[in-house]
């Protein structure tokens, strides 16, 4: 399963599917992040987590390990 | 009168604008940063072009879910029948998400004005909202506005009390029809006391399976039944669960929305962006912040610069040696009222009381305001303009590893100036135990007021109050402190836990308005001077009848007078009496005389006390903790310089100060946690301490019961920081990591 931690700087993608249950997989979705969204992983922080995203038009920081619940294409 | 007060709910995710919105509606002081979660308490106040309207102002939430406590009041506010209006506040600049609260809160059944802010921003951008198409859509009436500029406001508010005229609203946005069926369905099975403006609402929060709803609507079990079987075909028929549907038909809704209403300008690369690709840059990142950082410090704390100037010139002249100004000579505060005093024939008790007392216990918090509010002036401005949220995204890596994440970094920087405000900047960090672990370890470290303690201790140690390398040292040592507590806390019961999730929105870069800067710098600078003028006045005088009242010759009296003017008179003092009694407490750290003993109760009142009362005991006329003969009396007070050090380590990480002690209460809101916070940092600089003392005794051959005390505490913590997570810290995990798996089968 690919996810949105495994997504290069640069590069874009879409999500496919949120696992996990409960409160970070719903915050994770209201804050835009569902099926069919797309995204861009815009920079690493400078030691290597978290990543910045672009999504819906707006920058999210997330963890790798928190990414790790949002699979994508 | 309580009939024709009209309630106003103020609504919004966090950085959308909302407390500047509210500051600009009510003219009352509130906060603005750029920290989600950050108006956690309710705040209410009346509008101040017209009293009869009461604006609450609801904390930033993105969404109404049941799972955040933010979340929850929110609901819970909008849904208790109280507000007759609600003004859902939106960031125009970034519509999409945004509108996603919005189509919630209009579920809600109560009438919504829509407000569009930042609307200069869109225009700049060159993007076009049509707000009659968006207000056709909402159902509800849509009002451009921009808080930071003051437009649109007067309308907003014409609008809103328009809107409460009417008492109800309808959602006029409607999901897919197959989706509309089932909440339909659902709608027919709700018990007949919901009422009809309600019960979209309800049906929706059954529909995503929502706890608590369903806990309040209580449907009758064949209902309940009933619902969840047209939940289970629905989801089946969908392949996805129920709560994903709706947050999908939301975003589709917006989507229809956007394509109707909004005309975007091509999009090119935004200033935000722009200084983010420096700034948070892969190898630039940390160079410069640990740039920026240096410069706030060096700006706020150098010799030459304001802050200090300003520190320097109400301590030498204000306070000190008189001062000149156009050309007349001023004489200093203590030797103006000095000269009152004499004039009006006070007594020497009455005196001592004004100026030892009073005068020299304010003027020394006094001192640092200037220093503080230059460091205030600088920080708030970095929280403001989005840095600060950058920097937490930079540090969040750091701090993960002692299980805080990098929005504690922001309280531990502002405590660097006073340990009061940092306690405050705690309230922007939303999950409990992390909050609850920040509060107990920011005071580690140093605050300006530790700066003087800093500097006696190395002129008593290495005989150079002001050696460059010296203060790094100490806020190195409270940097160590907090990571070592943090590691240890963690893998307690009172703490553990998987790590809190760290999804944090990274707002645009703007720069803040004068205003709304002005009023976070007060908030901030006031919390100090409040401290300066309640607890440390009040304390000081209790220190200064403590230190000049005793038993001399069977007498208890004013020593001064009954002593006849003998020069170390304190040491029949009750101050002295009460370090005699518990001396014994610090044996173990080396020094047990009455003198350092009363003066680490003072330094736990205020530290601003500490080199004051080293320096009235010591009789040597100096509190900036400077002089030699300072350095030398005090270092007299102590058997090794290992025990120096202990006595240093122990006042700077105990408990800073009552007014500290006061926001952590605040701040906590439980006895038993304020317990543990304050218990823990005494107790932790009382170990720190005992090792640092028993470990240089041992280095000159000394060894005691106390070298063995100090070594098994020594392996325990240890043990404590490097032994792996406990397994049952994982126990909540475990299930989590399940359920995914089931719910692929």
């Amino acid at each position: 399963m690919k996810t949105l931690g495994d997504v290069k700087v640069g590069d874009s993608s879409t999500i496919v599917k949120l696992h996990g249950t409960g409160a970070l997989r719903r915050h994770l979705m209201d804050l835009g992040l569902i099926k069919g969204t797309s995204f861009k992983v815009v920079k690493v922080a400078p030691l290597g987590d978290p990543v910045e995203i672009t999504v819906r038009g707006y920058e999210l920081s997330i963890r790798k390990e928190e990414a790790a619940i949002v699979e994508v294409e | 009168m309580a009939a024709s007060q009209l309630h106003v709910a103020l609504a919004g995710n966090p950085n959308c604008g909302k407390t500047t919105l509210f500051n600009l509606l009510t003219g009352q002081n509130g906060y603005v940063g750029n920290w989600p979660g950050v108006t956690v308490e309710k705040k209410e106040a009346r509008l101040s072009s017209d009293a009869s309207v009461i604006v609450t102002d609801l904390p930033g939430i993105y969404s109404l879910s049941p799972y955040s406590p933010e979340e929850v009041v929110s609901r819970d506010y909008l849904m208790s029948g109280e507000p007759d209006v609600v003004i859902q506040l939106l960031d125009a600049t970034n519509l999409e998400r945004n509108l996603y609260l919005a189509l919630q809160v209009v579920e809600c059944g109560l009438p919504v004005v829509v407000a569009l802010n930042m609307a200069d921003l869109v225009e700049k951008n060159g993007d076009k909202i049509d707000t009659d198409a968006l207000s056709k859509r909402l159902g509800a009436p849509v009002v451009m506005i921009s808080a930071l500029r003051n437009t649109g406001i007067d309308e907003l508010i014409a609008a809103a009390k328009r809107a409460a005229a009417a008492k109800h609203a309808v959602p006029e946005h409607k999901f897919d029809s197959a989706i509309e069926d089932v909440l339909d369905k659902i709608e027919k099975l709700l018990p007949a006391s919901v009422p009809a403006s309600k019960r979209r609402y309800y049906a929706v929060k059954l529909f995503e399976r929502d706890e608590a709803a369903t806990k309040l609507i209580n449907p009758t079990k064949e209902a309940a039944a009933a619902i969840e079987q047209i939940i289970a075909q629905c989801e089946a028929d969908c392949d996805d669960d129920a709560e994903s549907i709706i947050a999908g038909e939301r975003y589709a809704v917006i989507a229809h929305i956007m394509d109707a209403c909004v005309k975007k300008a091509p999009s090119k690369m935004s200033v935000s962006e722009k200084i983010d690709r420096v700034v948070t840059n892969r190898i630039l990142g940390l160079p410069i912040f640990v740039l920026i950082m240096w410069a706030v410090y060096s700006i706020a704390t150098s010799a030459d610069a304001f802050g200090t100037a300003g520190t320097d010139w109400v301590n030498d002249c204000l306070f000190g040696d008189g001062f000149e100004l156009f050309g007349m000579a001023f004489p200093s505060i203590p030797g103006a009222i000095e000269g009152m005093l004499a004039a009006a024939g006070a007594s020497e008790l009455v005196t001592s009381l004004v100026l030892d007392g009073i005068v020299a216990g304010v003027g020394a918090v006094l001192g640092f305001i200037p220093q503080m509010f230059v460091l205030f002036v600088l920080l708030s401005f970095l929280e403001d303009c989005g840095y600060l949220a950058r920097v937490a995204f930079v540090m969040d890596r750091v701090f993960r590893r002692f299980g805080l994440s990098g929005k504690s970094f922001i309280p531990m920087l502002v405590a660097t100036g006073c340990g009061v405000p940092g306690v405050l900047a705690t309230k922007t960090i939303e999950n409990e135990k992390d909050r609850r672990m920040t509060v107990m370890t920011t005071t580690f470290i140093p605050c300006g007021a530790k700066l003087p303690v800093i500097a006696l201790l190395m002129g008593a140690l290495v005989g150079d109050g002001e050696a460059g390398w010296i203060s790094p040292l100490f806020y190195f040592l409270g940097v160590i402190a907090v990571i070592v507590s943090g590691v240890m806390l963690k893998k307690t019961k009172l703490f553990a836990g998987r790590p809190t999730p760290f999804v944090m929105e990274l707002p645009a870069y703007h720069f803040p308005s004068l205003r709304s800067w002005w009023l976070h710098i007060w908030e901030r600078v006031s919390a100090y001077i409040k401290k300066a003028f309640t607890i440390i006045f009040a304390s000081t005088v209790v220190v200064w009848f403590l230190m000049n009242f005793g038993v001399y010759e069977g007498a208890f009296g004013f020593l001064p007078e009954i002593t006849g003017g003998l020069e170390e008179f304190t040491s029949y003092s009750i101050l002295a009496m009460i370090g005699t009694a518990i001396g014994w407490v610090f044996i173990p750290l080396g020094f047990s005389s009455w003198e350092t003993t009363a003066m680490s109760i003072s330094g736990l009142v205020a530290k601003e006390n500490l080199v004051g009362i080293a320096s009235t005991i010591l009789a040597v006329g100096d509190d900036t903790g400077l002089s030699p003969e300072l350095w030398q009396a005090f270092g007299g007070l102590f058997p090794t310089a290992g025990a120096i050090a202990a006595f240093g380590a122990f006042n700077l990480l105990c408990a800073p100060c009552f007014a500290a002690m006061g926001t952590i209460r605040a701040q906590m809101n439980s006895a038993k946690w304020t317990a543990i916070a304050i218990g823990y940092e005494c107790g932790f600089a009382w170990i720190v301490g005992l090792m640092i003392n028993q470990f240089y005794l041992l280095a000159q051959g000394v060894f005691s019961v106390w070298t063995v005390v100090a070594i098994v505490i020594a392996a325990l913590m240890l043990f404590q920081i490097f032994r792996p997570m406990p397994h049952w810290a994982w126990d909540d995990d475990r299930a989590e990591v399940k359920a995914p798996a089931g719910a692929a089968a």
